[in-house]
């Protein structure tokens, strides 16, 4: 029992603990809870800055004791781990800043703000999780903690949404707990380790392992919205917005890519995964997600459901990243697990803002609101582009390593697909840029909420909307210094290869 | 020499406090209520604590030997049940020492009762021979169905009949097999019986009958149809602690009679019966359970369900490997220990709930999340336990039982076990529904914060299985008959 025990818990207990006092605090202690979120979220900041220091220089944290017999709880720190786990931090002080703007007269605040710390507490375990046992424990406790978030406004068709999400994320719970409970009989629970751990098993069962590897990424599809599995997705969107920022970004459609991520790279291996033969039917089922998600968004007309089946395309990316053999490739996906987290927090901030401030909702009411909301609009422009994959942007930069990957591992129709895919985008994201900054304003805002003051809207909402912003060209333009994304990215590339 | 004092105690600290509690008015009833749950409570600790660090001990009363005298075993199955047991008794004791001032009519009955059913539960885990267990299940059901009765209503009056004709008609089937028994072997005590035992007809028939009996007391499907009346009219901790322990008992009998006894003497077929009949009351318990309009009604046909998963031991544990049947076993005492605990809070909760909006109405309880928080959360806790999610006890026991069916090769009942999980997340899902409605609220009755807290704490239990479920699983291997450990239960004097 020392530092390296204690560290991952810590960093779980920060939002564990913090979601307990929230859940015992009166409802009207706002200024408090608020306090209280930020500090908490500031310290898991420091925590996971300190774990990515100490991984650089090849300490470990771990925390490990037996569950059962023969299966161990295992937290641990390593590079893949310290990646998703320095997104969700520090997104997630963004998200409870602007939260904390967005909620401001609504009620139930206690408990959204509670359920919202146990969503980042399962988020940080499905970082940290050690093996796979570990990893479905708070897997299914993202699905339990999100579930009153989806509900939180308590209508007839956030219910109904609830019943969607749920339906699917149990369903997929259920097929990955056959599959790991498939996996462990055969060889036991296994520690996830760089270039996998499945090499030994003899060829005869090698059949048996494709079933697994099927059922293993079934089940985490569904959070990751692979099509066809995506249908809870674009239902969610009657969340409040910081919730669809949490869905999109920091948390659930992010575990789910994470999973896949580490059953390719920890579990069965890249090098493994070529040799059986699992990784061009998992890079077509992500190619057609990229394709299918952005059709359909080209046909929305809420602003919302456009940004939802652009996650479900732009999350596609993270999985065929990995599903590409070569570290190029490799590169690509994980930098991309980062860069859709900062670029997609920002639309939806900025779809928040619009929606509250202006009572935006549709696509065409966006009609010259860059004039009235400059910076939300220059916000929104950034992150568009990103999507697209302009430079300088943090799109870009995934898009170039996916390109790379893809000439590298010799599979030319994949570029094919990421060129079409940029055309979409830029065929769904450019109309939005051109209301608004270039057609007049037509006539009143639909619903009015916040007055122009010093600010266009709310500084609380405004404040993260920006600094997503800045983030998305930061990690753009600085992509060659030693602490961005990329540097991490390619670190954790070049481990998973055998030399 | 401690073990020779406590396990006595366990037996008699109930039944002293029954009649005491029968002899004294109200303040007195209470603070002795407090006293003898505090007593019960240190003596089922100090075994355990015995057990664990000496090993399993047994006890021969008034120094007769088996078969003239009456042996109580105390191994680590027998003590993880027990604490399980003190576990709930103890906190269903204090919720219904809140609970009751709404119901001081009842509350005068409730205790006597209350204490012979703890007295019979202990007897039942602690006896070692078949008559005993009889006894002990006799006296179970008439403090149970009085318990139903308390209320004095119609309708609570008619489930209680109910009930009673099911356990007496279950009672009578098991008395039969145990007479041919003892015609067939001339011992009832169970270490004698288990060296003895051969696979002729008799026994076979003898424990089929027993089979039908205890099946019956446990209200597995079909014959579950007495359950849900009587669970459901109940007062909340009567509910509770019938689902938590009592038709555990039953069930824990018909487990010793086939995994320790009967080995032998299985007719071809039986496991999978047994273990269809578990999948038909998953299925239909939880259709009946999404389907109630009644929030007691709900959890009540929730425990239907939930006792199909533990039917499930016998084809897992029975003919198949050593391996498969030793993750059986630890599975279905996980299930066990998890439902008590998870079901217990569920209705603890529930009746808060319902002892708040007095209503059993499903749709009455609309937007109670903003205003009985706690009360939800346990609920919320359990619920996961229940639907198997992890981390929870219910988890670790999925887990095991579809570890165990990998390693017999039986798919099927891995198929049973995950579709079981997420139709009991359906239907658990209706009440947070519910909950989360916002709109026109109905007026809710203050409650006590103590309701709150116990129902949280079995919550938190059940949660807390799944992180700590080793201590149990490591406890119950102390000298019991399970598979992989062949020692004979309990010592021959």
């Amino acid at each position: 029992m020392n530092l390296s025990f204690w560290m991952p818990v810590a960093v779980l207990a920060t939002s564990l603990v913090t979601a307990m006092i929230i859940f015992l605090l009166p409802e009207r202690r706002h200024t408090l809870r608020g306090t209280l979120n930020l500090i908490a979220a500031i310290v898991k900041i420091g925590l996971v800055a300190f774990m990515i220091f100490g991984v650089m220089q090849q300490q470990s944290f771990e925390t490990r004791f037996a569950l059962l017999p023969g299966i161990d709880f295992v937290l641990r720190a390593d590079a893949m781990s310290m990646l998703f786990a320095g997104l969700s931090s520090v997104l997630w002080l963004f998200t409870t800043i602007y939260a904390i703007g967005y909620l401001e007269h609504a009620p139930n605040r206690s408990r959204f703000f509670g359920f919202f710390s146990l969503c980042v507490a399962s988020t940080m375990g499905i970082a940290l999780a050690g093996n796979l046992f570990t990893f479905l424990i708070f897997f299914e406790m993202l699905t339990l903690s999100t579930y009153p978030l989806v509900v939180h406004r308590g209508t007839k068709a956030s219910l109904q949404a609830g019943r969607t999400y749920l339906r699917y994320t149990l369903v997929g719970g259920a097929v990955l707990l056959v599959g790991i409970a498939l996996l462990h009989s055969m060889v036991g629970s296994l520690d996830f380790a760089e270039t996998g751990t499945l090499r030994d098993v003899p060829s005869e069962q090698h059949g048996l392992l494709i079933i697994i590897f099927i059922l293993l990424i079934t089940g985490l599809g569904v959070k990751a919205a692979l099509v066809p599995l995506h249908g809870w997705l674009p239902i969610a969107m009657v969340a409040p917005a910081p919730v669809s920022a949490l869905l999109h970004a920091v948390a659930v459609v992010k575990a789910g890519a994470f999973g896949i991520v580490r059953v390719v790279y920890n579990v069965y291996g890249i090098e493994f995964s070529a040799q059986l033969g699992v990784l061009i039917p998992l890079a077509a089922v992500a190619a057609v997600t990229i394709l299918w998600g952005s059709f359909q968004a080209l046909r929305q007309s809420g602003l919302k459901r456009r940004l939802a089946y652009s996650t479900v395309s732009q999350v596609s990316y993270i999985v065929l990243g990995s599903a590409l053999f070569g570290p190029l490739g490799t590169i690509g996906g994980l930098v991309h697990l980062l860069h859709q987290g900062i670029m997609k927090v920002t639309l939806f901030f900025c779809a928040g803002n619009y929606a509250e401030t202006l009572g935006i909702h549709k696509i065409k009411e966006l009609d010259g609101a860059g004039q009235r909301m400059p910076l939300t609009s220059i916000a929104f422009t950034i992150g568009a582009l990103g999507m697209i994959g302009l430079p300088p942007t943090a799109g870009f930069i995934s898009k170039w390593y996916l390109g790379l990957g893809a000439l590298d591992s010799g599979l030319v129709w994949v570029l094919g697909v990421l060129i079409l895919s940029s055309l979409l985008n830029a065929a769904y994201f450019l109309p939005i840029l051109y209301r608004l900054w270039f057609k007049p304003v037509t006539s009143a805002w639909p619903d009015e909420q916040i007055k122009a003051a010093r600010f266009e809207t709310d500084p609380w909402l405004l404040f993260p909307t920006v600094a997503t912003a800045v983030f998305t060209i930061g990690t753009g333009i600085l992509a060659a210094s030693p602490l961005s994304p990329l540097s991490w990215a390619s670190l954790i590339a070049i481990r998973e290869y055998l030399p | 020499m401690t073990t020779l004092t406590l396990i006595p105690a366990l037996l008699l600290i109930p039944l002293v406090f029954a009649i005491l509690s029968l002899l004294v008015t109200r303040p007195w009833r209470n603070a002795f209520a407090l006293l003898g749950i505090a007593l019960q409570a240190v003596a089922a600790l100090s075994l355990s604590w015995v057990i664990f660090t000496e090993g399993a001990s047994s006890t021969a009363l008034g120094n007769w030997a088996v078969p003239l005298g009456i042996l109580l075993v105390a191994d680590g199955l027998t003590v993880t049940l027990l604490t399980l047991t003190a576990f709930i008794a103890v906190i269903c004791a204090l919720y219904a020492f809140f609970y009751l001032r709404a119901y001081p009519r009842e509350e005068r009955y409730f205790w006597p009762l209350f204490w012979f059913l703890l007295a019979a539960l202990n007897g039942i885990w602690l006896a070692d021979d078949l008559f005993n267990l009889y006894v002990g299940l006799e006296l179970l059901g008439l403090a149970a169905v009085g318990m139903v009765a308390l209320q004095a209503t119609q309708q609570s009056l008619a489930a209680a009949l109910r009930y009673l004709l099911a356990a007496l008609f279950g009672s009578l089937m098991y008395l039969l097999g145990v007479a041919l028994l003892y015609g067939s072997y001339g011992t009832l005590a169970m270490g004698q019986l288990s060296d003895l035992m051969v696979g002729d007809l008799t026994t076979q028939i003898a424990l089929l009958l027993m089979t039908l009996g205890l099946l019956i007391k446990t209200a597995c499907f079909p014959f579950h149809y007495w359950l849900p009346p009587a669970h459901g009219g109940a007062l909340a901790p009567v509910s509770a602690l019938l689902s938590a322990l009592v038709v555990k008992s039953s069930f824990y009998i018909l487990a010793r009679i086939w995994l320790d006894l009967g080995t032998l003497a299985v007719p071809i077929g039986l496991p999978e019966v047994l273990g269809l009949l578990g999948t038909c009351a998953i299925l239909y318990g939880a259709w009946r359970a999404y389907t109630a309009s009644e929030i007691k009604m709900l959890v009540a046909w929730s425990t239907v369900a939930q006792l199909g998963y533990l039917l499930l031991l016998f084809p897992l544990a029975l003919n198949t490997t050593e391996a498969a049947a030793h993750l059986a076993w630890q599975g279905t005492l996980m299930h066990l220990l998890a439902h008590g605990f998870a079901k217990g809070a569920m209705f603890l909760a529930v009746g808060t709930l319902v002892l708040a909006a007095r209503s059993t109405q499903l749709s009455d309880l609309a937007g109670i999340s903003r205003k009985l928080p706690m009360a939800l959360f346990a609920y919320g806790l359990a619920a996961v336990s229940l639907m198997g999610l992890p981390p929870s006890g219910g988890f670790s026991a999925k887990w095991l039982l579809i570890q165990s069916a990998l390693h017999s090769g039986q798919w099927v009942w891995i198929i049973v076990i995950s579709v079981g999980s997420l139709l009991s997340a359906a239907y658990l899902f209706r009440v947070f529904s519910v909950s989360f409605v916002e709109g026109k609220q109905r007026e809710l009755q203050p409650t006590h914060p103590m309701l709150d807290v116990t129902a949280l704490t079995l919550a938190l239990i059940a949660i807390a299985l799944g992180f700590f479920g080793m201590i149990p699983l490591s406890l119950m291997e102390l000298g019991t008959p399970l598979p992989e450990s062949p020692l004979p239960t309990g010592g021959q004097p």
